[in-house]
């Protein structure tokens, strides 16, 4: 359907585009910026006066917990979760059930997303069989199958002479790995370790367990020659040590999940399991230096990090609750909390959300160039919105951020030209 | 406001002659936190018993636990006699509607098995709500319910009647 | 996520027991001064007081212990309560019924009061939240965190000996990382304005930033016993050598344990404690353990004493409560 999006504030980091003019779409792709193309009758006119348009948001690492955890969520459920909160693309880690260590389940949640119609998903490859951090996956089957790049999905690989080879053979297929820094044994607690940890009684999370394997994972990385990417950096320790690779010129990336820019080991007060996350909360200089992290380009994107869970999971004392937030609904309003907070300029943190994602991912989308697939995201940055359960598209009510007041509500999402959330 | 000395004065002449009656050589005094303690100390001292004194707290066994909670200010409860087989004297200073030394026979016989238990009171002021009574009274007062009697002390020893403002 | 503390009411009484955190200085000398009263009920013919006669008291021990179920039973039934022992052992691998169903089927039985201890920190709160109004928790012991009614028999055994606490200096030695004994005490004493605070053991026992806790961290008994008035002994578990925090018991024993040569290096006239049950001949040498300055059976006493007070203000309280709402 032939479509102009009028009035609004079109930002594309990747173009470097801040102003306020009309933006065209055809056959599913962007037409063009400002004028009209030749000849052009739009079909559908939507207005976006006082709103902002950008790229739709391509969120890096959301648990849609299909196949194998329906009871939590669906992906039906979640991608359209992902459609109202103006994420167009979602990239979702191997640690389904089964693993996404063959190409029927990468094609099987591929259709899957596709029957939904809500929103793009992208699987990632498992690094090893069964993510077990033994033996090889297949991963070039894996990248013919259409998977982003491979993945440890939380599991990290403890044995360095196995994540060196598959580094290795990842390398050999350009494909770009995705680790998660985490040292399993010295990593098993349930808080950052510290004095909230130590007042709680809680055993402690160190920030070494994430050090200690970027450290060693960065050696392998050099050897290998692979593109590598840290999801989910917690401690402002980490964030030095991925700078001093980047300026080594190592081909590192980072993100880290938007809960971490806001919430401290502080948040756990009383014992509450909506905190409970991994990695854990840590102390505020790790937040702020998470923040100064993402204004310095470090840090190339946010992620919601989304896991949803049904009620029971978390209905325990702390440390029998399972971690992790549901992060699609707050996604975007969190991130616009950081514009709000003088961290960012607004476009540095679109970018954060659309074109650095995509770079890491090295997909051409997450901008508005002519001739690209039309994913659009158009909201209004001055409502403000109290996040309260029945306003949670998603299935897992599992959020510390009830009773927040955010910003940023969004009112069109299209999908490769396609309405696929409208606000009315 | 009243004379307390010149009462006790009165009780103990009175207890001197029901304990001669009775046969009673050698009772022992117990005497309710707080006036009461106040009123036994001073019987204690002119009838010159030699068991030493015995104090109670009955704030554990107030039948308005479920009301009114427990009493920070509970004190511990001394007898410091063997109760069984003893001639005992419960003093208090008011005996209002019985309910206060209701919890105190109950807490006594938590301690043994006394002979007998004389009641001896400074004030009677009517309005019972049980059927108890006492052997030995300072003064009758008739009051109404909106009207308060409290025993101020422990020296000097006064009784101050106070009426409730509407 | 503004949480207001659960064990207290709107006007600062005390509706359960979890922590003791956030208590007033009020709030522990009225425990205390309650327990003074009670103690002497043990040693009546007749060794119950009525005041919570109809009242049931569960005690929900997800974590084995005799010693400590014993004592709230014993509590409960010289009140005159009535008593329900359910012994909820764990398995991580067998996951039974999750605690809010338990909590729900029990509830449906009527009952006034739960004690509950259990091997998560939080658990208590956890609880407190969910029950019904009328119902008052008492943390008999949650994970790392707090064993509450452990601290004020520590401190009440500690004022019949030593009351002038500004003066008084504590030490509390051995595996202060795991327990909930250590944490609660340390917070007891400061409310109650202690001097000082020692804690003394390996730096593998102790956990981060522990000093922000308003203590004095030692690492050699030797140093740390200098002058100290009062020296709590916790107790070690064999499994701390499994998770490479200690060598062995006989090395403790030889760095860390309590004997006579080193109590000397304490006050002449110092107490010594312990929580039970001691490992003789690990944390404490049976001559000390036995000898004139141990107070370890007292604390025994003490804790029936104790308990007693901490049940009856809690029910007080709830009963006041739903007096006023009436």
């Amino acid at each position: 359907m032939r479509t102009v999006i009028q009035g609004g504030r079109v930002i594309d980091p990747a173009h470097q585009i801040d102003k306020v003019t009309d933006l065209y779409i055809a056959d599913g792709r962007i037409a063009s910026l400002g004028e009209p193309p030749a000849s052009f009758i739009p079909e559908r006119v939507i207005d976006a006066r006082n709103c902002i348009v950008c790229p739709g948001l391509i969120d890096l690492c959301a648990r849609l917990r299909e196949p194998g955890q329906e009871q939590k969520a669906t992906i039906a459920s979640e991608t359209w979760a992902a459609a109202a909160g103006g994420i167009t693309t979602l990239v979702c880690p191997p640690d389904t059930e089964p693993v996404v260590d063959e190409p029927a389940v990468v094609e099987w949640i591929r259709r899957r997303a596709k029957f939904a119609g809500h929103a793009r998903v992208l699987a990632m490859g498992a690094l090893t069989y069964r993510l077990l951090g033994e033996r090889l996956a297949e991963m070039a089957a894996l990248r013919e199958a259409g998977c982003v790049g491979v993945s440890d999905g939380g599991r990290p690989v403890a044995n360095s002479r196995v994540l060196r080879r598959a580094l290795e053979y990842a390398a050999t297929f350009d494909l770009t790995v995705f680790l998660t820094p985490l040292d399993v044994e010295l990593g098993n607690g349930l808080a950052h370790e510290g004095p909230v940890a130590t007042r709680m009684g809680l055993p402690g999370i160190p920030v070494a367990a994430e050090t200690g394997m970027i450290a060693r994972d960065l050696e392998l990385i050099h050897d290998s020659g692979v593109r590598a990417h840290f999801g989910r950096l917690s401690s402002g320790r980490s964030v030095e040590l991925i700078a001093r690779a980047q300026a080594e010129g190592l081909p590192v990336t980072a993100d880290v999940a938007v809960h971490h820019l806001h919430l401290t080991e502080m948040d756990l007060a009383r014992f509450d399991s909506r905190c409970h996350v991994r990695p854990p909360l840590r102390g505020r200089r790790d937040l702020e230096a998470l923040r100064a992290g993402l204004v310095s380009g470090v840090l190339t994107a946010i992620c919601s990090d989304h896991q949803p869970h049904e009620p029971d999971a978390k209905q325990a004392p702390f440390g029998d609750t399972e971690p992790g937030i549901s992060g699609l609904d707050t996604l975007l309003g969190l991130s616009l909390r950081l514009v709000r907070d003088g961290v960012l300029s607004l476009p540095a943190l679109i970018e954060r959300l659309t074109w650095g994602p995509a770079r890491i991912l090295g997909l051409d989308c997450g901008h508005l160039g002519v001739g690209a697939l039309a994913d659009v995201c158009v909201f209004d940055p001055e409502i403000d919105r109290t996040v309260e359960l029945d306003v949670l598209h998603s299935r897992g009510r599992n959020t510390p951020f009830l009773g927040w007041e955010l910003q940023g509500r969004v009112t069109h999402t299209l999908l490769e030209g396609r309405v696929v959330y409208d606000e009315s | 406001m009243r004379d307390a000395e010149f009462l006790i004065e009165a009780m103990t002449g009175q207890l001197r002659e029901l304990l001669a009656r009775r046969g009673v050589a050698e009772p022992a005094l117990v005497g309710i936190h707080t006036g009461g303690v106040w009123v036994a100390e001073r019987l204690h001292e002119r009838l010159g018993v030699a068991a030493p004194l015995g104090r109670l707290d009955i704030s554990f066994y107030r039948d308005d636990f479920s009301r009114i909670g427990v009493n920070p200010q509970v004190r511990p409860s001394e007898l410091p006699f063997d109760v069984d087989g003893r001639h005992l004297i419960l003093i208090d200073d008011v005996l209002y509607t019985g309910r206060t030394v209701r919890a105190a026979l109950n807490e006594l016989f938590d301690y043994g098995r006394p002979a007998s238990v004389l009641l001896a009171v400074l004030v009677d002021r009517g309005g019972r709500e049980l059927p108890i009574e006492a052997n030995v009274v300072g003064a009758h007062l008739t009051l109404s319910s909106d009207q308060h009697i409290q025993l101020t002390g422990p020296d000097p020893l006064q009784l101050i009647i106070q009426t409730a403002k509407p | 996520m503004s949480a207001t503390p659960i064990q207290l009411d709107a006007q600062g009484r005390l509706l359960h027991f979890l922590t003791i955190e956030g208590l007033t200085h009020r709030h522990l000398t009225d425990i205390l001064d309650t327990a003074e009263s009670l103690r002497g009920v043990a040693e009546r013919r007749v060794k119950k007081l009525p005041t919570l006669h109809g009242k049931t008291v569960v005690n929900l021990f997800f974590e084995a212990s005799t010693r400590t179920r014993t004592t709230f039973e014993l509590a409960a039934k010289r009140l005159s309560a009535d008593v329900l022992n359910l012994n909820i052992a764990t398995s991580s691998a067998v996951k039974g019924e999750s605690l809010l169903d338990t909590l729900r089927n029990i509830e449906a039985m009527q009952c006034d009061m739960f004690v509950m201890r259990h091997s998560q920190s939080g658990a208590a709160e956890f609880m407190a939240r969910h029950v019904k109004p009328h119902i008052a928790v008492l943390n008999a012991g949650d994970g790392r965190h707090a064993h509450p009614t452990q601290a004020m028999l520590d401190v009440f055994t500690i004022r019949r000996h030593k009351p002038d606490f500004p003066n008084l200096r504590i030490a509390i030695v051995g595996d202060i990382l795991h327990s909930r004994v250590a944490r609660s005490l340390i917070h007891a004493l400061s409310i109650l304005g202690a001097g000082e605070i020692r804690v003394i053991a390996p730096r593998t026992l102790l956990p981060t930033r522990v000093e922000d806790l308003g203590v004095q961290v030692f690492y050699r008994l030797p140093e740390g016993l200098r002058d100290v008035d009062v020296v709590v002994m916790l107790r070690l578990q064999r499994e701390r050598m499994e998770g490479a925090l200690l060598p062995s018991e006989q090395e403790f024993f030889q760095q860390y344990g309590l004997t006579e040569e080193r109590l000397a290096l304490a006050k002449p006239d110092a107490i010594v404690m312990h929580p039970g049950p001691i490992n003789r001949g690990v944390e404490i040498d049976s001559r000390v353990a036995d000898g004139p300055h141990s107070v370890i059976l007292e604390q025994v006493t003490n804790g029936i004493a104790v308990r007693m007070a901490i049940m009856s203000i809690t029910l007080g309280h709830h009963a006041q409560a739903s007096g006023e709402d009436a």
